[in-house]
C-alpha cells in the first residue's frame, strides 16, 4: 500500500509555508500557567512561546514533543477528543514512541497558542494523520532516536547497545551506566526536523499502544466532575442568546429594543446586519429576552416542496458535475448485456442533532480575543472569527474545549461566532448556549442525494457494466480558512458562502479518487492506465451533479460515503438476487481487493452466514419475518475496511423493523486501542441504524420543521438494542487508517438487504419508516 | 426575584432568582454544578435529570420554586471520584460513554429506577430508559452497565 499524506496534513503543511511561527526563538523550559475556565493548569511548555502569529511548523519535532528538565514529556497535537477516543490513543502513542509510562506524558490538544495546525479533527483522518510516518508518530520516533544518539555520545557506547525504559537510557550490558531524558536534553528544545526515516516501533514491540487502556475521562464523566465547554465560567461572564430568522432567507427589517428594555438583567440588544442577539446577566434572563424581543423580518425566500423534493433536485440547473471514473463503453456494454437492472435510491438531508445544544465562551477585549470553543478546527476558527470580529488573527486565541458529540459540522462553529460577536459588543466575556431549536436549525445538514444505478449482467450472471449517476444539493461547508460565510452566523453578519461554480460537462478524471465512495467497490476504477478500485468490473462510470441547496450543508459522519455506499451495497444485493446468487459469494466474485474481501469473509464467518440466495425461502407474507443482510466498504478506497451482517425481524403488519443482531468486522491497520475501536464500531452501527430507520430533516414552504426530539427521531436508550459483535482484524504491517466512520457507512444497506431477505421487499429510500416498509411490502405484488 | 431555599446533595443554599427559573439553570449557573446538563430545555432528552423525592425529574422544565426545600440529588451527590456509586462504577468499568454529555441523564434515570425496582428485568429497564437519548449511541455499553449496577445494588 502506498504511503499517503492526508488532505488536512497537506493543507497544514501548505499553510505553514505562509505563516511560520517564530516560536523557535525561545529556548529552555518555561512553565506557562493559564486559566482555563476557572481551573488553573500548569503546562511544561519547553520551547514554545504563546505567540499566535502562526502555527508551529509540523516538520519540527519541537512542534509535537517537549521534554522538560524534570523529564516531564508534553505532546502537542492538532487532533482533539470529540468522544471518539483519539485523545487517549495519541497519549498512548507518545508514551510508546518515547518508551515511558503514560503518567510521564501530558498532552495538549488543539489550542492555537500551542498546537500545530492539523486542519480539522474529522473524516476518519486522525488515525492516518498522526499514527503513520509524519506528524505526531514520526516526531516521537525522531525524538527517541535523538535521545539515543545523545546518550550514545554521553555514555560512549553505540546506540545499538543502549535501551530506553521509563525515561532512562542505559547500557544493556551494564544498566548502572545510564542517563535520563531530562539530563540528556537539559531542558532544551530538540531543534530538529522530523526525520521521516527515524524508525518507529513495530506493533510487535508495543507495550502501551495497541492495549485496551480505559478512557481516562470516564470517572470524571460518571461523577459529574468533567468540564465541558458548557461548564467554562470566566470572571464577570455574561450570557447571550441569539434570535435567528424565523424563515430561511428572512432578513431584518427592524428591531424594537424597547420591547425588552425593562426586562431584568438585560445588558444589551446586539444587531449586526441580520444577526440579532441579546446579552443578559443570567442565561434564563437572556432566553426570556430573546423570546420577547420584537424583531420584524422579511418573509423567507420560499423552499422547494418537500413532497417533490427529489424530482426537483434531479431536474435542477445549473449543476457542478464531477466524473470519478469513465471507461467510455458503459452505454455500449449495457446495450450488449443479457440483463440490465436499474434502480433509484433516495437519501434525505439528515442532522448531526447533537445531544447538548452547542455552547461557546468568548472574551473579546479591545483588539484581543480568547475563545473557548468545541470547534473541530481551532486554526480555522482562529482565522475566521478574526474576520468576523475585524481583528488580526494573531490576536485571536482559540482553545478547544469538549462539547457534546458533534459527528461533523453541527452548530459548534456557529455558536462560537455568536459568542464572539456578543462579547465584542459588550466588551465582557459572554457564554452562549443555543436552544434546541436553534441547534437544529443552525447546523449544516448532511447532504441529500438522488442516486440512479444501472448494471449490465452477462448470461452467466456476471456484472459487466455499472453506471452511477447522482444528484446532491450543497450550500456552504466547513468555515475557513477565509470562509466564515459557510455557516449561518457568518452569512447573517454579511459574509458569503463559498461560491457555487457551475460546470457541465464534467472534466475527465485525471487520477482515481474515491474519497466520496462514489465509485462502487465492485468496479476496477481504471483512471490514467491503472486500476485504482477494489473490484473487477471493467465497464464503469460514476457521475455526480452537485446543485445549489436551500439549506446549509456540510460534513455529517461519513459524508457522501454513507449515501453512496447505502446505494451501491443495496444495489449489489439486487443484482445478486436477480441472478439467484448468495450475496456474500457474489460480492467476493466481483472484488479484487484482499483486505476488503477479508473483512467480508470475517463478518460472514462470525455471523455464521446462511449462504443462499435472497429472499429467504418459505417465509410467510404476514406476521413477523426474519432475514439477514450483508454490506461492506473500503472507506475512501484505502482508509478503512469493514463489513457488517444485520439480522432483522420485519413486522409485516405494522411495518416495524427490529434489528436483532449486528456482526461487524473491521480492518484499520495496526489497532491503537481495541476497546476504543470497539466503542466506535458499536456506536457507529447504532447511530447508522437510527439514521436508517428514522432520521430525516423536514420543512414546510418557509422553514425547517424538524426542530426537537419529537420532530426529529433518534432511537432512545431504551429501544431494543441489537446484540452487537465486533471482529477486529489487526494488521500490524499495514498503514493506520480511519475507523470512526466504517460501521456507520454500511449498516443501512445491511438492514435493507436483510429486510429484502425476510420479505422480498426492497427499501430504496432512507429512512425505512413503517409507512415506507408497508408500501414496499404492498408493492411486492 | 425572590430568595429561594434549596437543599442540594445535602447542602443548604439560598438563591435570589426569578421563581419561574428552571431548576437546571440554578444548578448549573448559580451553583456551578457540572452534572445536570442542558440538552433540549424541553424535557425530551434527559440530560438535565436530577432526583427529587426519589423521582427522576427533568430539571430543565421544573420551575425552581416548585422544589424549594425538597431534597435534590444530582450526579455529584450520588458518588465521588474516590467513592463512586455502584452505577457510576459500572459506567467507569464498562467504558460506557463516548462524548459523555448524556451520561448524567442515563445514570440518574437508571438510578432512580433501580432504587425502586432492584430486581427489574431487562425489558423493564428498557422501558425505564425509553425517554433518554444518547446521540453517540453508546447504548450497548450503557445498558450493560445499568444491568451490572442493578445486580450490584440488589445485593
Amino acid at each position: 500500500m502506498t504511503k499517503k499524506m492526508t488532505p488536512d496534513a497537506i493543507a497544514a503543511l501548505k499553510r505553514e509555508g505562509f505563516s511560520r511561527r517564530n516560536f523557535l526563538k525561545s529556548s529552555g523550559a518555561l512553565i506557562v500557567g493559564f486559566s482555563m475556565g476557572g481551573a488553573v493548569k500548569t503546562i511544561h511548555a519547553q520551547g514554545l512561546s504563546s505567540g499566535m502569529a502562526g502555527a508551529p511548523p509540523p516538520n519540527q519535532v519541537d512542534s509535537w514533543i517537549a521534554i522538560a528538565a524534570d523529564g516531564t514529556i508534553t505532546g502537542y497535537t492538532g487532533k482533539e477528543e470529540l468522544g471518539q477516543g483519539i485523545s487517549l490513543a495519541q497519549w498512548q502513542l507518545v508514551a510508546e514512541e518515547l518508551s515511558v509510562p503514560m503518567n510521564r506524558v501530558k498532552m495538549i490538544y488543539c489550542d492555537t497558542a500551542f498546537t500545530p495546525d492539523q486542519g480539522v479533527t474529522s473524516g476518519s483522518q486522525s488515525h492516518p494523520a498522526n499514527f503513520n510516518h509524519t506528524n505526531l508518530a514520526q516526531a516521537g520516533a525522531t525524538a527517541r532516536q535523538a535521545l539515543m544518539q545523545l546518550a550514545s555520545q554521553r555514555l560512549g557506547v553505540p546506540a545499538e547497545q543502549l535501551s530506553a525504559r521509563d525515561g532512562v537510557i542505559s547500557v544493556k550490558s551494564d544498566p548502572s551506566r545510564k542517563a535520563t531524558y531530562g539530563e540528556l536534553l537539559g531542558g532544551k528544545k530538540f531543534n530538529l526536523a522530523v526525520d521521516g526515516k527515524a524508525k518507529r516501533k513495530h506493533p510487535s514491540e508495543w507495550t502501551v499502544l495497541g492495549k485496551p487502556i480505559p478512557r481516562p475521562d470516564m470517572p470524571a464523566l460518571a461523577t459529574g466532575q468533567f468540564e465541558f465547554v458548557h461548564n467554562v465560567r470566566l470572571p464577570g461572564m455574561l450570557h447571550g442568546r441569539v434570535v435567528r430568522p424565523p424563515a430561511i432567507g428572512a432578513t431584518v427589517v427592524s428591531v424594537d429594543e424597547s420591547s425588552v428594555a425593562n426586562m431584568p438583567g438585560v445588558v444589551k440588544v446586539v444587531v449586526k446586519k441580520n444577526f440579532v442577539g441579546v446579552v443578559a446577566q443570567k442565561p434564563w434572563q437572556a432566553l426570556q429576552a430573546a423570546e420577547k424581543l420584537k424583531v420584524t423580518w422579511t418573509p423567507g425566500v420560499g423552499l422547494p416542496s418537500h413532497a417533490d423534493f427529489f424530482e426537483t433536485v434531479r431536474n435542477q440547473k445549473p449543476t457542478r458535475d464531477v466524473m470519478l471514473v469513465d471507461s467510455k463503453d458503459v452505454d455500449q456494454k449495457l446495450a450488449e448485456a443479457a440483463t440490465v437492472v436499474k434502480a433509484t435510491y433516495y437519501h434525505p438531508y439528515q442532522k448531526h442533532a447533537s445531544m447538548g445544544s452547542s455552547c461557546a465562551v468568548a472574551d473579546v477585549q479591545g483588539d484581543k480575543a480568547t475563545i473557548y470553543s468545541p470547534t473541530q478546527g481551532v486554526w480555522h476558527q482562529h482565522n475566521t472569527s478574526a474576520m468576523i470580529l475585524g481583528l488580526k488573527p494573531e490576536n485571536v486565541h482559540v482553545i478547544f474545549k469538549r462539547g457534546s458529540g458533534c459527528y461533523g459540522l453541527n452548530a459548534a462553529d456557529a455558536v462560537t461566532y455568536d459568542a464572539a460577536i456578543l462579547s465584542q459588543a459588550v466588551g465582557k466575556p459572554v457564554r452562549v448556549q443555543l436552544t434546541r431549536k436553534d441547534e437544529m436549525t443552525s447546523e449544516n445538514y448532511g447532504n441529500a442525494y438522488v442516486l440512479d444505478q444501472r448494471a449490465g449482467l452477462d448470461a452467466q450472471g456476471n456484472i459487466i457494466a455499472w453506471d452511477h449517476e447522482s444528484w446532491s444539493p450543497t450550500l456552504g461547508n466547513r468555515p475557513g480558512p477565509g470562509t466564515p460565510g459557510n455557516i449561518i452566523t457568518g452569512t447573517l453578519v454579511g459574509f458569503e458562502p463559498e461560491a457555487f461554480t457551475p460546470r457541465s460537462p464534467a472534466p475527465p478524471p485525471t487520477a482515481f479518487n474515491n474519497n466520496s465512495n462514489g465509485v462502487p467497490s465492485y468496479v476496477a476504477g481504471r483512471v490514467g492506465g491503472a486500476n485504482g478500485g477494489t473490484g473487477t468490473v471493467k465497464s464503469e462510470r460514476s457521475l455526480l451533479h452537485n446543485t445549489k441547496s436551500a439549506f446549509f450543508t456540510g460534513p455529517l459522519r461519513s459524508p457522501a460515503r454513507l449515501q453512496n455506499t447505502f446505494t451501491h451495497e443495496s444495489f449489489m444485493d439486487e443484482l445478486a438476487a436477480r441472478v439467484k446468487a448468495d450475496p456474500v459469494a457474489y460480492r467476493l466474485r466481483h472484488l479484487s481487493d484482499e483486505r476488503l474481501s477479508a473483512v467480508v469473509k470475517a463478518a460472514a464467518k462470525a455471523a455464521n452466514w446462511d449462504a443462499r440466495p435472497s429472499p429467504k425461502p418459505g417465509n410467510s407474507r404476514t406476521g413477523i419475518a426474519t432475514g439477514r443482510g450483508i454490506s461492506c466498504v473500503a472507506y475512501e478506497r484505502d482508509n478503512g475496511f469493514a463489513a457488517l451482517v444485520a439480522e432483522v425481524e420485519v413486522h409485516q403488519d405494522s411495518g416495524k423493523i427490529v434489528v436483532k443482531r449486528i456482526v461487524v468486522s473491521n480492518d484499520c491497520g495496526p489497532i491503537s486501542n481495541p476497546d476504543g475501536l470497539r466503542n466506535q464500531l458499536e456506536g457507529g452501527a447504532l447511530q447508522g441504524m437510527s439514521r436508517a430507520l428514522g432520521e430525516e430533516v423536514t420543512w414546510d414552504d418557509q422553514k425547517v420543521t424538524s426542530i426537537d426530539w419529537k420532530t426529529f427521531h433518534s432511537l432512545p436508550l431504551g429501544f431494543e438494542v441489537p446484540k452487537i459483535e465486533t471482529v477486529l482484524l489487526n494488521m500490524p504491517d499495514e498503514e493506520a487508517t480511519g475507523a470512526g466512520e466504517t460501521s456507520i457507512t454500511i449498516v443501512a444497506a445491511a438492514i435493507g438487504n436483510a429486510i429484502f431477505d425476510a420479505t422480498g421487499a426492497r427499501l430504496r429510500q432512507i429512512p425505512f419508516t413503517p409507512e415506507r416498509v408497508k408500501a414496499a411490502l404492498a408493492a411486492r405484488g | 426575584m425572590s430568595a429561594i431555599n434549596l437543599k442540594v446533595n445535602g447542602r443548604a443554599h439560598t438563591v435570589d432568582v426569578d421563581p419561574a427559573t428552571p431548576l437546571l439553570y440554578v444548578l448549573s449557573d448559580d451553583l456551578e454544578l457540572r452534572g445536570p446538563k442542558f440538552g433540549c430545555g424541553l424535557g425530551q432528552c434527559g440530560a438535565c435529570t436530577v432526583i427529587v423525592k426519589g423521582q427522576a425529574i427533568r430539571s430543565c422544565v421544573t420551575p425552581v420554586n416548585t422544589v424549594a426545600g425538597a431534597d435534590i440529588t444530582t450526579l455529584e451527590g450520588i458518588g465521588t471520584l474516590e467513592k463512586p456509586h455502584p452505577i457510576q462504577k459500572a459506567f467507569i468499568d464498562e467504558g460506557a460513554a463516548q462524548c459523555g454529555f448524556c451520561v448524567n441523564g442515563v445514570i440518574m434515570t437508571a438510578k432512580a429506577f433501580l432504587d425502586k425496582n432492584p430486581k427489574a428485568s431487562e425489558a423493564q429497564i428498557q422501558e425505564a430508559m425509553s425517554g433518554v437519548l444518547c446521540r453517540c449511541f453508546a447504548h450497548v455499553r450503557m445498558m450493560r452497565a445499568i444491568k451490572k449496577a442493578g445486580q450490584e445494588m440488589a445485593r
